[in-house]
């Protein structure tokens, strides 16, 4: 199966009942699977919408109205929905935006693939806030990793970006899909607070009787606009934040591959790149150095913790991405003398490339 | 007690939210009671209602006056997410409210593509032809030659005919009223609400302060004086030539 259709499946069997889109390429397999597998559901609404910023605003719409809602697009359309992604973040609304990276900036290289919106996903959205960005490496976790975009989207009510690349989106390999799907339930609570002194509050829909007032502006916990109201702002801001600061642990999965003791060299890598860091890290074992992996299955909140007590281990770290260096440079924050081994042809980087890279470093 | 009156209306907004923060002789009040009174007369049940709005003063009409479910988002994009609520729960009512601005200018493609989808929705634009909230900006619905803070020699621009616009994209019901018509513009909302798929209304409102003052209208009795005179009848508009109808508005319904 390809990534773009793992993406489709798990979605659905995380009980995705809600997709609207915008075509772009390479994501809009996703749309097209969703419409072909929603097709004679009841209770499941596909719509494609007349733009990127209609598509998320759907989305927001109906997640209030009881959807667990996705949308997927790359680059450019990503860089549309931003502002309602910030609007989703305030109103505290799950839902989930698949962004299949492909080459910028701007219309760039539509089918080639790149990681340059690491730091979009990540800053995008005006505003002070924290998000969680999902990487997959794999069709596989193309669909466990859409799955888990939901439910922590659900568990957190915040938007969940999975941020794919045209090479894994486009890639096909076998899927095993496990009989049980975890599916995490909304949590209700009537008459409670929607946005309330919970770290994350019950969330009500509309329709229940529930009198809702929901607003972009800053608020108190039941959704009376609080414009001018410092306490307020700063209150909200950072609840928003420290619901998933706070969890971070819950939040975080990394993977370390061949990072048993001591290492001459750590990679750091995420997405398609990581298969090929994977690889390369497994021919330089042969060779004879020893060679790991670091693997950032999620990439926001950043995984500090793993990437310090692995990388201290390290005598080397080499972060190749398909970008300038962008999750680079959130590791040179914690390991000054980390390097980075970047592509920006739109071309992904190859095992080969990695071991010249790291032989040269070496010698 | 009789349905649509001032005491009958008054469990349908939530007391606390007031006072509103239109500025006096804004004609906003006018319509947030016009289109209470329409569903009250309609005898429909404020809980089965979701009211969405954007950004502006027309955004505020609803939200966070109205005792019932709203949804205040992002600048020119309620008809998306309303849109989206109506699809996914098509047992709720659901109205977008909001100004020229909004509505018509940056959400201008969300309202052409709403109309052609013709998903059941009603949509009010509050056109007072200004950015009220920001102070008092040219939009769409500014008439040319009118000054506004960024037109200070008149607007040199076509303004777009709302209505028309929306028959042409492909609304199914829409009506045009003056806030100085309310007897009329309550029927007309009447009609929209009832009305299954998408319906609009072009509610014309005052705004003495942004606009008016700037353009020999700068009392409230002025502005409603306005549209008393310059709206025609779509009747009598028949009966009129293309030049007695310069600078006339024309009021009533125009699908439905």
């Amino acid at each position: 199966m390809q990534g773009d259709e793992a993406c489709a499946e798990g979605a659905i069997a995380a009980g995705c009942n809600f997709f609207a889109g915008y075509p772009i390429t390479p994501a809009t397999e996703i749309m097209e699977q969703m419409a072909h597998r929603f097709r004679g559901l009841p209770g499941r609404v596909f719509i494609q919408m007349e733009d990127e910023l209609a598509s998320i605003g759907a989305l927001i719409g109906a997640s209030w109205a009881g959807a667990k809602a996705m949308t997927a697009t790359s680059g450019p359309g990503l860089s549309l929905m931003l502002e309602n992604l910030g609007y989703a973040i305030m109103t505290e609304t799950p839902l989930v935006v698949v962004d299949i990276q492909r080459a910028g900036p701007s219309t760039g290289q539509a089918t080639r693939p790149a990681q340059g919106d690491v730091m979009q996903a990540r800053w995008g959205a005006g505003g002070d806030y924290e998000l969680i960005v999902l990487a997959p490496w794999s069709v596989s976790e193309m669909y466990y990793e859409t799955v888990r975009a939901f439910n922590l989207a659900e568990r957190f009510r915040v938007p969940v970006i999975l941020l794919g690349d045209e090479g894994i989106g486009h890639l096909r390999e076998k899927l095993e899909v496990r009989a049980e799907t975890e599916v995490y339930a909304r949590r209700k609570s009537p008459g409670a607070a929607p946005f309330g002194q919970a770290e994350v509050p019950p969330m009500p829909s509309f329709g229940e009787g529930e009198e809702l007032l929901v607003t972009g502006s800053t608020h108190d916990a039941r959704g009376y606009r609080r414009t001018s109201d410092k306490e307020a702002q700063a209150e909200l801001v950072e609840r928003l934040a420290r619901k998933i600061s706070a969890n971070r642990q819950e939040i975080i999965r990394t993977e370390a591959l061949l990072t048993e003791g001591e290492l001459d060299v750590l990679f750091i890598a995420f997405g398609f790149t990581a298969r090929s860091a994977y690889r390369a890290a497994q021919e330089l074992r042969h060779e004879g150095l020893r060679a790991g992996l670091l693997r950032l299955s999620t990439l926001w909140p950043f995984a500090e913790e793993a990437v310090r007590e692995v990388a201290l281990r390290a005598r080397r770290v080499l972060v190749p991405e398909m970008n300038r260096g962008q999750a680079l440079r959130e590791v040179q924050r914690l390991v000054p003398e980390a390097r980075g081994y970047h592509r920006t042809d739109g071309e992904v980087i190859t095992p080969a490339e990695i071991i010249t890279a790291i032989k040269d470093w070496c010698s | 007690m009789r349905l649509g009156t001032n005491s009958s209306i008054k469990r349908m907004v939530r007391p606390e939210a007031f006072p509103t923060p239109f500025c006096a002789g804004c004609g906003h009040g006018i319509l947030m009671g016009a289109i209470l009174r329409a569903i009250d007369e309609l005898g429909w049940d404020m809980r089965e209602m979701l009211f969405v709005s954007g950004i502006g003063c027309g955004g505020w009409i609803p939200s966070p006056h109205y005792a019932a479910d709203t949804l205040h988002v992002t600048h020119g994009r309620p008809i998306a997410f309303a849109t989206g609520a109506k699809l996914f729960n098509p047992k709720l009512k659901v109205v977008v409210i909001g100004g020229d601005g909004d509505i018509a200018s940056i959400g201008g493609n969300h309202l052409i593509h709403g109309a052609r989808r013709n998903v059941n929705l009603t949509v009010i634009c509050a056109n007072n032809g200004i950015y009220g909230m920001t102070g008092g900006q040219v939009t769409p619905t500014t008439p040319q030659g009118k000054r506004t803070v960024t037109t200070p020699e008149g607007n040199p621009e076509r303004p777009f005919d709302l209505s028309q616009l929306l028959v042409a994209a492909g609304a199914s019901y829409v009506a045009r009223y003056s806030v100085y018509h309310v007897r009329q513009l309550i029927g007309a909302l009447k009609a929209a609400l009832e009305h299954p798929g998408f319906s609009f209304v072009e509610a014309l409102t005052s705004c003495p302060v942004q606009y008016g003052r700037r353009n020999d209208l700068s009392t409230p009795t002025a502005m409603l004086e306005y549209f008393r005179d310059t709206c025609v009848t779509i009747a009598r508009a028949r009966t009129m030539t293309q030049e007695q109808l310069k600078d006339k508005t024309i009021i009533g319904e125009f699908i439905s």
